[in-house]
């Protein structure tokens, strides 16, 4: 792998950029792996690349329908946090957190991680005091968090409306410094990188059709749009997809695929230098290094693989962001698409084996697959090496449905939607 | 925005319903008898399928009935509506 | 050309032709650019005055700070982007050629410091070899000290324009709108469209983005029925806007296709030439248009050619320039260059020259062009270079097209590397057209490459609309006009109307007519020019991201040669243009790169906004008060009238204390729970959810989705309930009354009012729809207060004739009467604690009942109470609410397990079987209270064991402190928390109450969760 640096890029400025290898090889399929990792995205790349490096298994293909990064890992709205109330949230998201911290020296690549703060409003006391509640175990638990009050977060955030004649007056907010954003595209072509680098095959435009078993059940590989592959372990890393790969061996899952959007505004000079989220307003709020303000919602509300949303969402959120930042009204909104969510029934992920000997699931995100993308594929690599859970995945169990032992963060129940 | 054909009003934007989860014709509530394991199936797992849904919904904007909506989950087309077993179809 | 300074001493429109144009010459605008004054006309855009000025230079480029002018003349313009306004009314980022030039109008350029002319940032340009696509990936990794200071210096660079720091001062508004046929576009097939369409009866919407309507009637010199273009259009224009069935919408983007015929359009009202700017209205409109139909009529979007130096201004699109030729009247240029692939070059050229302009040369990659326009060209004496391409450009001092090279060419790419300089300052280039189908495949139809046209045509099979003109693949105009009738036609058939025989007939097109000779014509695949060794200028493919030939090369290099891993790399098609001159040459590029045909290599999706929308417009009127609905009690103003200060909670405004002559929050809700306590208090519950549940299996539903039993209840008695989820955690929490064998009235809390209706409705209908049961809420039909305190039987005595005694008006007791002359129902019921009694009254009563109530307590020392107090009596009678009900406790989690029956199903009863929910470990509730009896215990606050103290993190939780209040009547600090094990584990024990994020912890002992007269005998008074 020919490393990335300053130097390197002085050298090839003088060459005219002409030496500049493939990110990763376009691999053809072989016959088979070890290890399949099925879907392209953040995780399965992840995951790959930990298998390799801290595993030391390298036989690994990581199998793509379309083109790598293509769904949510490149659908997001970039943020990174650990800031969770239950410790086993906690403990999972921060040890990810870590990894992110010194994720671009790991994969010699900038991943742009910005630690700029994520910011929650607070519009009343008793949301204050939920904050109180969220922050004191965040920091029990060793994670970053201080309360700010309303002028600490005018001078976080200037543009926001703090007046007390807001329709939601804000009355404080909580806030992870160390919380931030990454650049999406980076992270699943920085990790594609190390992997390939540690000689995993990357194969694109390879959608799996079917799982093969043998007679126990156990699994022996992919049929896939290139032919038959066989594998001793698949994992599954297939975000908005989970149920209908799991259905392919006759397990149903916990998970509804679901809709979010995401949008960005035409790019204007730094005017939020902090991430801005408000559960009062169903919103939250960044800007990119490029200068656009990005935001983000609730879910459309209903079962959807359209990867587009409908305008009421899109209204509301831009209401949200005028509401929270009267200044925004006159920017324009400049593109919005929309990504497909396992949304599991707790709002908390499944990572786990499953009842097929060989086949691993890693499903369930929700809202925040892409700040996990380190953890999860730290951990699901760990899960698929021993066949056992890593222990900061275990309250992730599929069975805890059947324990009672849900994680619910924010106590909605089993219905979806509401996480 | 989806038009949702409302059995007793008629079509109307989607933002005047809600989702309820899968048809209960296909996802029955166990009896109470049932064993623990089919309970947890049936409130925690989902065809969640892709393509071709029979789906519950609620005009909650309107008659607050809940009905079962045929829809498709990648096209989102609607091919019809009909009400719950048992309830008479208003139209 | 040239004209002296008018007597205002302003310049003269040096650009301006002396006839022509679609401008009312008779009136005299005045603007700013960057602080010079200049004038216009109306129907000018700001681009084309700005032209017409001889204004060049009008932005500075994302990356490079290159200077850049305008490229184009419509929406798809990437280069011309300016900050119009000021103060609240600034706005950066927006197109001066979509900008409708008004008298006053202020732009100022954008991404450039100190100015345009001289921009510091320009300077890192020599260092440009050093940052190619994405360098910022392979940098600043290590040490990590070195991205965080390297990030703020690449934001400050990038960005374009800057955000406004003041509120909006405009409005806007949405409207929805339904019609049986929306045209999109009028231009020669909309108008046809909607007016065939209208000829069958139908009820059309004509929306177009540009303020004139017209389309390329307007900007080419057309003849129609043997009178110029114009002339027809306005005919049509006044057919449409006469008949009440049409709405004709100037200055109105279609910016979206949705699901199932539903279509988002921005009108910029500010920019209709008909809006009067005194009158004040909304700055902006959105539309939510229901079509039974749809005809997009969008036309095409002209591709430049690339080569090196194509950035500079004075490099324009042929179109564009034969626009602001015809429609505006301005000259782009002294002398020009026409470079196209295609025969439209040579329209080009005959406009110029009959402009005055002189064409220095038609340069053309094809070799031996033959035809009518070419001869027509040729026989003006314009030199023709067929064979030729433009390989490199000259600038000015300030950047602007200088002169051009010349190059000899043969098809391949084989490209003479000396050419011959011509000095020019207006290149006009075209690379083909591009059908405007954005729209058509907003809902997953894929266009489908077309190698004769070398262009993208409509998906035949997948798209929801009608497609004419141009945007249906390129024809002859007779036959634009034809597809335009034709789709109206079609249209208004399939929306059910009838078609009349005749009607809207088309127009002649004049035999010669230029358009109806390109159409079909060879066209040249040449997507960039080779770059001569030794070139001045880069090869830009997308002129507002910065992207060029180089950087497609190198994302192919690098592997990221999808197309989405192209755009997503070089930002290519990604900047406010949305890379509408730029995503189909940047397509070809990475198919040549990967020597595969277009198709194979694919498009890019197609995402709505087809351009952008401000979020005011977005917002529609959903702004500042009107952000949400606002919820008031029916004794809202009474309240306010007695001083309540109020909070909003959900949507609710709640009255939250009611404050005395400069009292403090604290010292009020002190006095009004020492009041309450001691006399009698009057609170507002009016927010607490009410349901109506009648029918002859009323008490057997109730039975069903509530824990405890319900059967047994006499009529006349209330009883408090627990509702839980299917999952087994508590749902809600409230008071059921029997008011009669078959009527029941429940009430839920404030915030799952919504919430429990749906899940009851939900459980009838689909659960037990043999159940005979009717609900409907109630909750704003009633106001109720609350009486509290030892008095308030006395005070109730003093209004009502009813009984209220202990005998007659037990506690859970209801009685229906008159209180106060009104009628209502008294349920003697306390949260507080206290002797208490809820009154409900028929909304439109309860102010009466406020001042009657008032009136009559204020001798027994009645005081209002808000929400605050409320709280702190609830939590000194150990009462769970909100802060305990979060979504994940059980019944016995709150220490009401007891309460579960277990002779009966009910909704959540079999998953609270799971062993994780009847763990003894759970945290249930407990009460504490400080151990030196004076430091107030903080909600939040988290609980950890005593020898903890000081210990790192990670720290075991025992469990939080959920509710907790100073504990007036019971003289020290209370709290009610959640502890693992719960009084089982910690009856009397000390535990650690810690809040790390203010760094105290106070010693607490665990007690029962109820701290006022826990045996009830107050309330049983």
């Amino acid at each position: 792998m020919t490393r990335y640096s300053a130097l390197s890029l002085i050298r090839q400025g003088f060459a005219g950029h002409n030496g500049w290898p493939r990110v990763w090889r376009d691999a053809t399929p072989r016959s088979g792996y070890d290890i399949v990792i099925i879907g392209g995205g953040g995780h399965g790349l992840a995951t790959a690349y930990y298998l390799a490096r801290n595993h030391g298994l390298t036989n690994i293909a990581v199998l793509e329908k379309g083109g790598l990064g293509g769904g949510n890992v490149g659908r997001n709205t970039t943020i990174v946090r650990s800031n969770y109330l239950l410790d086993e949230n906690a403990a999972f998201y921060e040890h990810g957190m870590k990894l992110w911290t010194r994720l671009s020296r790991d994969l010699n690549f900038n991943v742009m991680l910005s630690q700029r703060g994520v910011l929650n409003l607070a519009h009343t006391d008793a949301q204050m005091e939920a904050f109180a509640r969220r922050g004191n175990a965040m920091r029990l638990n060793g994670i970053d968090a201080e309360l700010l009050d309303v002028a600490a977060v005018q001078q976080a955030a200037p543009l926001l409306d703090t007046s007390p004649d807001a329709r939601f007056p804000i009355v404080g907010g909580l806030i992870q410094p160390r919380a931030g954003t990454a650049r999406h595209d980076a992270v699943a072509w920085g990790y594609a990188r190390a992997a390939d680098a540690l000689g995993v095959d990357i194969i694109q435009n390879c959608e799996v059709t079917a799982i093969r078993r043998d007679r126990s059940g156990a699994v022996l590989g992919v049929e896939t749009t290139r032919g038959l592959i066989g594998a001793e372990k698949i994992g599954l890393c297939v975000a908005g997809h989970t149920s209908q790969l799991a259905a392919m061996v006759d397990l149903p899952l916990p998970l509804e695929s679901h809709l979010l959007q995401a949008m960005v505004t035409e790019p204007v000079k730094p005017c939020l230098d902090t991430v801005v989220t408000s559960g009062a307003a169903h919103c939250y709020i960044s800007q990119t290094d490029k200068g656009e303000l990005v935001f983000g919602g609730d879910l459309d509300g209903y079962p959807s693989f359209a990867q587009r949303g409908e305008t009421p969402r899109i209204e509301h959120i831009c209401a949200s962001a005028v509401a929270l930042f009267p200044a925004f009204s006159r920017l324009r909104l400049m593109r919005t698409w929309g990504g497909v969510v396992d949304m599991s029934m707790d709002g908390s992920p499944i990572i786990d084996r499953t009842p097929v000997p060989g086949l691993y699931l890693n499903g369930g995100w929700n809202y925040g697959g892409f700040k996990a993308t380190p953890a999860a594929g730290w951990c699901f690599a760990h899960t698929i090496a021993h066949d056992a859970p890593h222990p900061l995945v275990r309250p992730f169990a599929l069975d805890r449905f059947a324990r009672g032992a849900t994680l619910d963060e924010k106590g909605a129940g089993p219905t979806p939607a509401l996480h | 925005m989806m038009l949702i054909p409302c059995p007793w009003c008629g079509p109307r934007p989607r933002v005047e319903f809600t989702y309820g989860g899968p048809d209960p014709s296909t996802h029955p509530r166990p009896a109470d008898t049932a064993p623990l394991d089919v309970w947890t199936r049936y409130v925690y797992e989902r065809d969640n399928p892709k393509g071709e849904a029979r789906e519950l919904w609620r005009h909650g904007a309107g008659c607050r009935q809940w009905f079962v909506v045929e829809r498709d989950t990648v096209t989102h087309a609607v091919a019809a509506s009909e009400p719950l077993p048992g309830v008479e179809d208003p139209r | 050309m040239t004209k002296a300074p008018d007597e205002t001493g302003i310049a003269p429109q040096a650009c301006r032709l002396e006839t022509g144009g679609h401008i009312d010459r008779d009136r005299t605008l005045r603007f700013r650019f960057d602080g010079r004054t200049l004038t216009g006309h109306p129907g000018d855009t700001l681009a084309s005055a700005l032209l017409a000025n001889g204004v060049r230079l009008v932005a500075r480029s994302f990356k490079y700070h290159t200077p850049r002018g305008i490229l184009a003349e419509g929406a798809e313009d990437p280069s011309g982007l300016v900050a119009l306004g000021r103060g609240a009314r600034h706005e950066p980022n927006t197109r001066a050629t979509m900008t409708t030039l008004t008298d006053g109008l202020e732009a100022r350029s954008q991404n450039a410091w100190p100015s345009l002319r001289w921009d510091a940032a320009a300077l890192m340009r020599p260092l440009s070899a050093f940052m190619p696509v994405g360098f910022y990936y392979k940098t600043f990794q290590w040490p990590p000290q070195v991205w965080p200071l390297a990030e703020p210096v690449l934001r400050r660079m990038a960005g374009l324009g800057t955000s406004p720091r003041q509120p909006d001062p405009d409005t806007y508004e949405h409207r929805t709108a339904h019609c049986d046929v929306l045209v999109v576009g009028a231009g020669p097939a909309g108008l046809m469209a909607a007016w065939a369409a209208l000829a069958a009866g139908a009820r059309v919407i004509l929306a177009d983005e540009r303020a004139s309507l017209g389309g390329c009637l307007l900007k080419e010199r057309t003849v129609l029925n043997d009178a110029p273009a114009a002339d027809w259009v306005q005919t049509v224009l006044g057919e449409l806007t006469s008949d009440s069935r049409v709405t004709v919408l100037p200055a109105t983007t279609v910016t979206g296709q949705h699901d199932h015929g539903f279509w988002l359009a921005a009108e910029r009202i500010y920019d209709r030439p008909d809006t009067d700017p005194a009158a004040a209205g909304p700055r902006q409109r959105l539309w939510h248009i229901r079509a039974k139909q749809t005809v997009l009529a969008t036309g095409a979007i002209e591709r430049p050619l690339v080569f090196a130096g194509n950035d500079r201004p004075g490099v324009m699109l042929a179109g564009s320039v034969r626009a602001y030729l015809n429609q505006y009247a301005v000259a782009p240029g002294h002398k020009a260059v026409v470079f196209a692939s295609h025969d439209e070059g040579y329209r080009t050229a005959l406009d110029l020259v009959a402009a005055g302009i002189p064409v220095a040369a038609v340069v053309d990659p094809r070799a031996d062009v033959r035809g009518p326009l070419p001869d027509r060209v040729r026989a003006l004496g314009v030199p023709v270079r067929d064979g030729y391409v433009i390989g490199d450009t000259r600038g000015t001092a300030s950047g602007g097209l200088s002169a051009v090279s010349v190059h000899r060419y043969r098809t391949g790419g084989d490209m003479v590397s000396v050419g011959e300089w011509l000095d020019i300052d207006l290149l006009a280039t075209s690379g083909g057209w591009n059908p405007t189908l954005h729209l058509h495949a907003h809902t997953g139809a894929r266009p489908i490459w077309d190698a004769e046209t070398l262009a993208f045509q409509p998906d035949p099979d997948r798209g929801p609309a009608w497609l004419a003109g141009a945007c249906g693949g390129l024809k002859p105009l007779d036959a634009v006009l034809l597809s335009g009738r034709e789709a109206g036609r079609g249209a208004a058939e399939a929306a059910g109307l009838r078609l009349p025989e005749g009607g809207s007939p088309c127009p002649t097109v004049a035999p010669d007519d230029p358009a109806q000779a390109t159409a079909g014509t060879r066209r040249a695949a040449l997507w960039a020019v080779p770059k001569p060794a030794v070139a001045n200028g880069k090869r830009f493919v997308d002129l507002q991201s910065d992207v060029t030939v180089e950087d497609v090369a190198l994302a192919h290099r690098e592997g990221l040669e999808s197309v989405e891993h192209l755009k997503r790399y070089t930002a290519l098609g990604m900047g406010t243009d949305q890379g509408k001159t730029s995503n189909v040459t940047g397509l070809t590029l990475l198919a040549a790169a990967r020597h595969q045909p277009i198709p194979e290599v694919g498009t890019t999706t197609f995402r709505a906004p087809y351009t952008p929308i401000t979020l005011g417009a977005l917002a529609g009127t959903a702004t500042g008060e009107q952000f949400a609905p606002v919820r008031r009690s029916p004794l809202h103003d009474v309240q306010a009238e007695a001083g309540a200060v109020f909070q909003a909670t959900g949507l609710w405004l709640r009255p939250r204390f009611f404050p005395r002559d400069g009292e403090t929050l604290a010292e009020a809700v002190q006095r009004e729970v020492r009041t309450t306590r001691e006399r009698v208090g009057m609170v507002d519950v009016s927010f607490l959810g009410k349901i109506d549940i009648q029918g002859p299996d009323a008490a057997e539903f109730l039975n069903r989705v509530y824990v405890n039993g319900w059967t047994g209840l006499p009529v006349g008695k209330v009883r408090y309930g627990l509702m839980l989820r299917e999952d087994g955690m508590v749902l809600d929490d409230g008071t059921t009354a029997r008011l009669a064998e078959d009527h029941f009235a429940m009430t839920t809390t404030t915030a799952n009012a919504g919430r429990v209706m749906e899940h009851l409705e939900h459980a009838l209908q689909v659960y037990w729809p043999e159940l005979d049961v009717r609900l409907v809420s109630t909750t704003d039909a009633w106001a109720a207060i609350a009486l509290a305190g030892p008095r308030s039987r006395q005070l109730l005595t003093f209004v009502t004739d009813l009984d209220v005694s202990n005998d007659a008006l037990p506690f859970m007791g209801v009685a229906t009467g008159d209180v106060c002359g009104i009628p209502a129902r008294v349920f003697r019921i306390s949260f507080s604690g206290e002797l208490a009694y809820e009154i409900n009254v028929p909304a439109g009563y309860g102010e009466t009942l406020w001042r009657r109530l008032s009136q009559a307590g204020s001798a027994l020392g009645l005081t209002p109470y808000g929400s605050e107090a409320l709280g702190v009596m609830r939590i000194e009678k150990g009462h769970v609410a909100g802060p305990e009900l979060d979504g994940r406790t059980t019944p016995h989690d709150l220490g009401l397990g007891r309460m579960v029956s277990t002779k009966k199903s009910f909704i959540g009863h079999r998953l609270l079987e799971r062993p994780a929910l009847t763990d003894p470990d759970r945290p249930r509730l407990v009460g504490l209270v400080p151990e030196d009896g004076r430091t107030r215990l903080l909600a939040g606050s988290q609980i950890i064991a005593v020898e903890h103290a000081g210990a790192p993190p990670p720290i075991p939780r025992l469990g939080h402190i959920s509710s907790a209040c100073s504990g007036p009547s019971v003289g020290h600090p209370v709290a009610l928390g959640f502890l693992t094990g719960g009084l089982e584990q910690w009856a009397d024990q000390t535990v650690l109450v810690t809040y790390p994020l203010k760094g105290t912890q106070v010693r607490a002992r665990v007690v029962p969760p109820q701290f006022y007269d826990p045996e009830g005998s107050r309330q049983n008074a």
